[in-house]
């Protein structure tokens, strides 16, 4: 067996070596931690992973999603930290998207002073601090656009001096624009018609009808989109 | 040294207007302010070109002693206006106005300050410490001037009396008066531009009770009322403002106090829905309150 290459890092202050080009996470698994949460889809899309992190003499404080961010020599890990941020409560077809709702539902945006911290905390490299000041502005549409790669790792939240939920304010902003002012999605609309046709309605019963073994065979076999060749 | 236009091409982008720092009440509850300011600022060849990216002036200064965190918002804005090669940038709201030029006004001299800032937006581009913040109203007086101004008119509103009111943030601290901080007259000398008469009178520069609005709302009111009260025993029709918080509280004293008599129907307007009627904006685009009133003082025939 060739020699592996190994990286020296440090996890809660104790030294260890691990192999070269793993993941934070991988790394924190090999050196015996075990993630019950703060772990979901190792896939960078889940959001359930942001942690902190910084390097060797530098007093700057790092982001990343664990499961994306390569180990680097030197690299100071600790467990990952979890802030609550409450979500507002609101029913969407109750709402009034002319007033600016956003402000109301999240009133701590109005406090921010532009310090840029969400932003430079934000692991998918999203204009966090622009977009919260889009939705002090009220405008929905650059608010969706901005934070549209949001994966609501909570990392923007966990960091800001003034409380801001950035990502519970962009959530809902996303959910009043499609509701609002983006186009009707056709397809959608299609696909919702056919359904109460019944149009599905044999699949449906006899999938009901089946065994928890036959599910779990045909959930086995089933055809991935886009991976239809290799299947 | 290049004219504007040449410094901008220089940075790869050709700017064809002056930059423009809208301020977030002008994208929500003031938009009236915007567009009419944007439509004057058109017809006289000088286009208000918006920032593409802009955030909160910061409003409303931190009374703290430690208070360089609350300029971070303006310098931001700064930083902006010198990434596409500028110098100068215009405010229209005058909260934002005051914010910003006391956020140039010391951080431009004080380099000490600056570095700091600097400092702190580590990651990000250094503000060199050369932008200077205009009002639309000294952008109209110095660079447009009222002859030209003058000369756009298009629907003059003679027969109209106007209150100009300044309040606070145009007028003070002395450092960012855009004029004189106890008799100003810019706004006035705008307006008489356009063929309206301007009517003096004691309140145009006391406060109108600000954000005291928000949790001590009779105190505003009372304010506000005394305002409106000495705009009208002038005998003016209208009251103009360049602050959409000014203009927010004194519509909340007319509506509570609206049917005094002594205060006739007389309307608050922002002072470039007026200009804006005159040089020929569609009335239909003004707010109704406007229409009645030129309908009704101002030699204008039922709309553009």
């Amino acid at each position: 067996m060739s020699e592996e290459k190994l990286t020296q890092i440090y996890i809660m202050g104790k030294a260890y070596d691990v192999p070269t080009g793993i993941t934070i996470m991988d790394a924190m698994e090999y050196a015996g931690y075990r993630f019950i949460r703060g772990a979901g889809c190792r896939s960078g899309f889940c959001g359930a992973c942001g942690t902190v992190y910084r390097k060797d003499d530098d007093y700057q404080l790092e982001f990343a999603l664990a499961c994306q961010e390569m180990v680097e020599e030197g690299m100071h890990l600790t467990q990952l930290p979890f802030t609550p941020a409450p979500r507002s409560d609101y029913v969407l077809g109750e709402l009034n998207p002319k007033e600016n709702v956003l402000l109301q539902h999240y009133p701590a945006v109005a406090r921010c002073v532009s310090c840029n911290t969400c932003t430079k905390a934000c692991p998918q490299d999203i204009e966090v601090m622009d977009y919260v000041q889009a939705a002090l502005r009220g405008d929905l549409e650059k608010v969706a656009e901005l934070s549209f790669d949001c994966i609501q790792c909570g990392l923007c939240s966990m960091r800001c001096p003034a409380d801001i939920k950035h990502y519970h304010v962009a959530q809902m902003a996303r959910r009043l624009y499609s509701v609002t002012d983006s186009p009707e999605p056709e397809h959608l609309n299609a696909r919702m018609q056919q359904m109460n046709d019944g149009a599905f309605d044999k699949e449906m019963d006899e999938l009901m009808a089946m065994s928890l073994d036959g599910l779990k065979q045909r959930y086995a076999e089933r055809v991935i989109e886009g991976k239809e060749e290799a299947s | 040294m290049l004219s504007w236009q040449d410094s901008g091409r220089r940075r790869g982008r050709l700017m064809t207007g002056i930059p423009y720092f809208p301020g977030c009440s002008l994208k929500d509850t003031a938009s009236g302010f915007e567009t009419s300011a944007q439509y004057v600022m058109e017809k006289l060849g000088m286009p208000l070109e918006e920032l593409e990216r802009w955030n909160c002036c910061g409003t409303v200064s931190s009374l703290t002693t430690d208070d360089l965190m609350h300029h971070l918002a303006s310098v931001r804005n700064f930083v902006r206006v010198q990434d596409l090669g500028q110098s100068e940038l215009v405010a229209l709201c005058a909260m934002c106005y005051n914010t910003l030029a006391r956020t140039a006004g010391r951080i431009n001299t004080d380099a000490e300050e600056r570095d700091k800032i600097n400092q702190f937006m580590d990651r990000e581009e250094d503000y060199e410490g050369n932008v200077q913040i205009l009002h639309l109203l000294q952008v109209l007086k110095e660079r447009v001037n009222w002859e030209n101004l003058e000369a756009q008119v298009t629907h003059s509103l003679e027969g109209l009396k106007v209150a100009c009111y300044y309040g606070c943030t145009l007028v003070r601290p002395k450092p960012v008066a855009i004029d004189d901080t106890e008799q100003p007259t810019i706004m006035d000398e705008a307006l008489e531009s356009v063929g309206a008469e301007s009517i003096p009178f004691a309140f145009s520069t006391e406060c109108c009770g600000t954000y005291q609005v928000v949790d001590r709302r009779d105190l505003s009111i009372e304010q506000s009322f005394r305002v409106l009260n000495s705009a009208a025993r002038a005998g003016a029709n209208v009251i103009a403002t360049a602050c959409p918080l000014c203009q927010h509280n004194l519509e909340e004293a007319l509506r509570e106090v609206g049917t005094k008599a002594e205060l006739g129907s007389i309307q608050i307007v922002y002072f470039t829905e007026l200009l804006a009627a005159a040089l020929g904006m569609d009335l239909e685009e003004l707010p109704e309150g406007i229409q009645q009133l030129l309908k009704q003082h101002a030699m204008v025939e039922g709309g553009a």
